[in-house]
């Protein structure tokens, strides 16, 4: 890096900003300091307005009212071109990539002047990589990259353009925590290098972990900052919810648990032919939640993908209540009750229509057993009123297109429609991806109620120490086989760990 | 033999109108907007060429008359669907009836000032749109008939659509340019001035069509005003892109081949096939619908069709 300005104190400092958005304030008078050399995290429920003041910075909305100064010096951003020119970098909750492009290509687009011979270019890219502890292959193409993957072009993106001021929004939910660490590794090397980075986080652990200050957004107003040093865990909740929750998830004991879904020898083959699931079987109990581990990619979407009927097996079988249902379409599998909940790393490309309201978004999964030729939207908007309220949902009202929501709140509304339709399978994955604290306690609890309800509950999950306490049995996954399957009371995440890794097999009790 | 040669010769000329609204259309298309107005921005070209050329005698001002009709149609274009973010495929059609419309209008308007009934070019123009004669090579046997005995505009044509092809694929503007059309967000994040490249783009490929509108009415009915004079070649070339996969050299070889379909029928001795004439007519159409069903078969995703486009772009929208 080669130089800090005069006043090496203040990167940002954002004085009264406001910024509304026809009746929604989704920023009401904040006040934000970040400093050169240090990484603070944001910290806020879902829909408290951090990707928006984040956007002010850069430069994608502009403040209806208050000030910014960049490094000493008050600026306007209008556009993102400016906010490039000031060193600012923005790493966005949707990755803004264009699919179609090399990593080579996205990493320079924007930039004028001469067009780079693709060997020099490399040379360049791969000596920034260097420097910060990066991994890329230059030449692949973004859509076929993981999401760890591109991931990296973004942070690349912004390091091309030498930004001083790094802004990332929720870089973690997508990642496993392995791929976590190694990020956090690198935002300390661009610490050191002197650079100011904005992190936005939900996962608290990750912020104690690795900010220097946190400030606390709470509907729209910064209510405040404070050391990471001198806090903790449930000081930093009680201020972003603004009142004392509790941290511990229950787990009543089953009921009388019953297998009702049996998976023999399933195994299934990815679109390029490489094994996703070898010959796994399990059973899944009503009245019990059945917790599933891997490291991300170890064949738990191929399995989630296979009982709703979405991909073909090769071999094996799944009965529902004594009755095969391999080869049944996803429709006559959602009626015989087994619903899922699949949180998508692309929450709005999956299961929910973006410009439609929440209302209509119900409608979409209760069309079917509707009788008569118009719709009855009464039913759905019952639901979506109950669902605002039980999920506390930030939105204008029940018509305003998802798309309109925030990050977190998409995620609501996906989520508590497939817990609402009562099923008697509820297979959910990641279902608290991008949940504040706050929702994703609301979400454990909605999982022990169906629990509860006698619904046999399918947890894919990549928190470690929320599977140990929220699962009754926890099955780990490695590269499609069953590593371990065992009692939640009993194991330690220590021992999960090495499962997940392959190294160390579980007993395997029924 | 002679016969073959005089059917590449003839394809060439047929397909030059084809090229000049490809190329436009593809510079539109690669910065997401679907201009369905080709067919009204050539007339538009076509019309402020002729007149250009009637009343002024200059070649060089019939051209850029063409070209800046045809960047004013796209400008209408641009502004409404830009700008005002009006649905794209409206605006299209609606360009092109207006386009025809007050193409043909001005035609018979002028036509009411002429002595003789009809407009046709004064001779210093038509002059310059003879074919090319090169000493020598334009001599040579066959390449010369096949390569360098054309009118300027076939190696106007050419020569736009090879540029145009440098400066969307090898240019770090054109790079920027063409991420516009795959993900404008992705685009604006990065710096880009996703408004000013879209009009740049549009407004360009606008004054491109207008160029081979100007072909329409100066060279096919050779200087003689008529009605319509674009008849239908905007909508092929809309085809036409797709079946050069957005990249403007592809275009020269696509719209050569179009124009092969179209002159066929004047070609194909009776002896050998005998089909009735409709069926060559049908032909290009035939040949654009089994295009779309083999490019949406293939499964590689390089850059060719534009991810976002037809969809519109407003910064604070998600
Ligand atoms: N372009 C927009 N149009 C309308 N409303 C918007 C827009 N952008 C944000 N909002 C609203 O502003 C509020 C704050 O949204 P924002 O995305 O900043 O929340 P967030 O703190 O990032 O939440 P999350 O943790 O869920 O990502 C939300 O109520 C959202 O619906
Ligand atoms: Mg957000």
């Amino acid at each position: 890096m080669s130089q800090t300005p005069a006043n090496p104190a203040c990167a940002i400092e954002c004085r009264q900003i406001t910024k509304t958005f026809g009746s929604v304030v989704a920023n009401d008078k904040i006040d934000l300091d970040v400093r050169y050399g240090e990484i603070l995290a944001l910290l806020g429920e879902n829909g408290s307005g951090k990707t928006t003041l984040m956007n002010m910075l850069s430069g994608i909305y502009h403040p209806d009212s208050g000030s910014i100064s960049i490094a000493g010096q008050p600026v306007s951003i209008n556009s993102p071109v400016d906010a490039m020119h000031l060193g600012i970098g923005m790493i966005h909750q949707h990755f803004k990539l264009v699919d179609a492009f090399t990593a080579m290509d996205n990493i320079v687009l924007g930039t004028h002047g001469k067009r780079l011979a693709p060997k020099v270019l490399k040379e360049r890219i791969l000596e920034i990589c260097h420097s910060v502890g990066l991994e890329i292959d230059p030449e692949k193409r973004v859509y076929e990259m993981s999401v760890s993957e591109k991931q990296t072009v973004e942070i690349l993106k912004v390091l091309y353009r030498d930004a001083k001021i790094l802004i990332l929004d929720e870089p973690t939910a997508v990642l496993t925590p392995q791929e976590t660490g190694k990020l956090f590794a690198i935002l300390r090397r661009m610490r050191e290098q002197g650079r100011a980075i904005i992190i936005i986080t939900h996962k608290l652990q990750e912020v104690l972990e690795i900010s220097d200050r946190v400030t606390i957004l709470w509907k729209g107003k910064s209510i405040d900052t404070v050391n990471t040093a001198e806090t903790n865990a449930r000081q930093l909740t009680e201020l972003m919810v603004g009142r004392p929750v509790s941290l511990s998830i229950q787990r009543p004991q089953p009921q009388d648990p019953q297998p009702v879904m049996d998976v023999q020898g399933l195994t299934v083959k990815k679109p390029d032919g490489a094994i996703a699931l070898d010959g796994i079987s399990f059973d899944i109990r009503s009245g019990e939640i059945l917790g599933i581990a891997g490291v991300a990619g170890s064949g738990q979407k191929e399995l989630c993908e296979t009982i709703a009927g979405l991909t073909k097996s090769e071999k094996g079988h799944i009965t529902f209540k004594g009755e095969e249902i391999l080869g049944k379409t996803p429709a006559e599998i959602i009626s015989l009750g087994i619903h899922m909940g699949f949180v998508p790393e692309d929450r709005l490309g999956m299961g929910l229509v973006a410009s439609m309201g929440m209302v209509d978004n119900m409608l979409l999964k209760s069309y079917r057993s509707h009788k008569g030729m118009f719709i009855d939207r009464k039913p759905a908007r019952a639901l979506a009123e109950e669902l605002i309220r039980r999920l506390e949902i930030v939105t204008p009202g029940e018509d305003t297109p998802v798309r309109l929501l925030s990050g977190g709140n998409v995620q609501k509304v996906l989520i508590g429609r497939e817990i609402e339709s009562g099923p008697s399978v509820l297979i959910t994955a990641y279902p608290v991806r991008g949940l504040d604290i706050n929702s994703s306690y609301t979400v454990y609890d909605l999982l022990n109620e169906q629990k509860q309800k006698g619904v046999a509950v399918v947890f894919v999950g990549e928190d470690l120490d929320v599977l140990l306490e929220l699962c009754d049995r926890i099955l780990v996954l490695c590269h499609g086989r069953i590593t371990g399957l065992v009692d939640a009371s009993s194991v330690t995440k220590e021992q999960i760990g090495l499962m997940m890794t392959g190294s160390h097999s579980g007993e395997v009790q029924q | 033999m002679d016969m073959f040669i005089k059917f590449l010769v003839a394809a060439v000329l047929a397909g030059t109108p084809l090229l000049f609204g490809t190329v436009g259309e593809i510079l539109s298309e690669k910065v997401g907007h679907l201009n369905l107005g080709v067919e009204g921005m050539m007339s538009i070209g076509a019309c402020s060429g002729f007149m250009a050329g009637y009343f002024s005698d200059s070649f060089a001002f019939a051209l850029i008359a063409a070209a800046l009709g045809g960047a004013l149609g796209a400008l209408i274009y641009a502004f409404l669907t830009v700008t005002l973010m009006a649905n794209q495929n409206v605006t299209g059609l609606t360009l092109t009836i207006f386009g025809i419309g007050l193409s043909n209008f001005i035609g018979v308007y002028a036509l009411g000032f002429s002595e003789t009934g009809t407009l046709k070019l004064p001779d210093g123009i038509t002059a310059h749109m003879r074919n090319i004669h090169i000493p020598g090579l334009s001599d040579l046997p066959v390449v010369g008939e096949l390569l360098f005995s054309y009118n300027p505009f076939v190696y106007l044509g050419i020569l736009i659509a090879i540029i145009m092809g440098l400066y969307l694929g090898r240019t770090q503007t054109g790079l920027n340019v063409q991420s516009i059309g795959e993900n404008p967000a992705a685009a604006d994040a990065a710096g880009i001035r996703v408004i000013f490249w879209k009009y740049f783009n549009i407004l360009l490929g606008g004054a491109i069509c207008g160029i081979g509108g100007a072909y329409c009415s100066m060279i096919i009915n050779r200087g003689v005003w008529i009605s319509n004079n674009v008849g239908g070649l905007g909508w092929i070339a809309v085809a036409l892109v797709i079946f050069a996969g957005w990249k403007p050299v592809n275009a020269i070889g696509g719209s050569f081949v179009f124009g092969a379909l179209r002159v066929l029928k004047y070609y194909m001795p009776k002896s050998v096939i005998d089909l009735p004439v409709a069926f060559y007519d049908m032909l290009p159409f035939l040949i654009t619908a089994l295009v779309l069903v083999i490019s949406s078969m293939r499964k590689s995703r390089g850059i060719g069709l534009p991810a976002a486009l037809g969809l519109n772009y407003y910064r604070e929208e998600r």
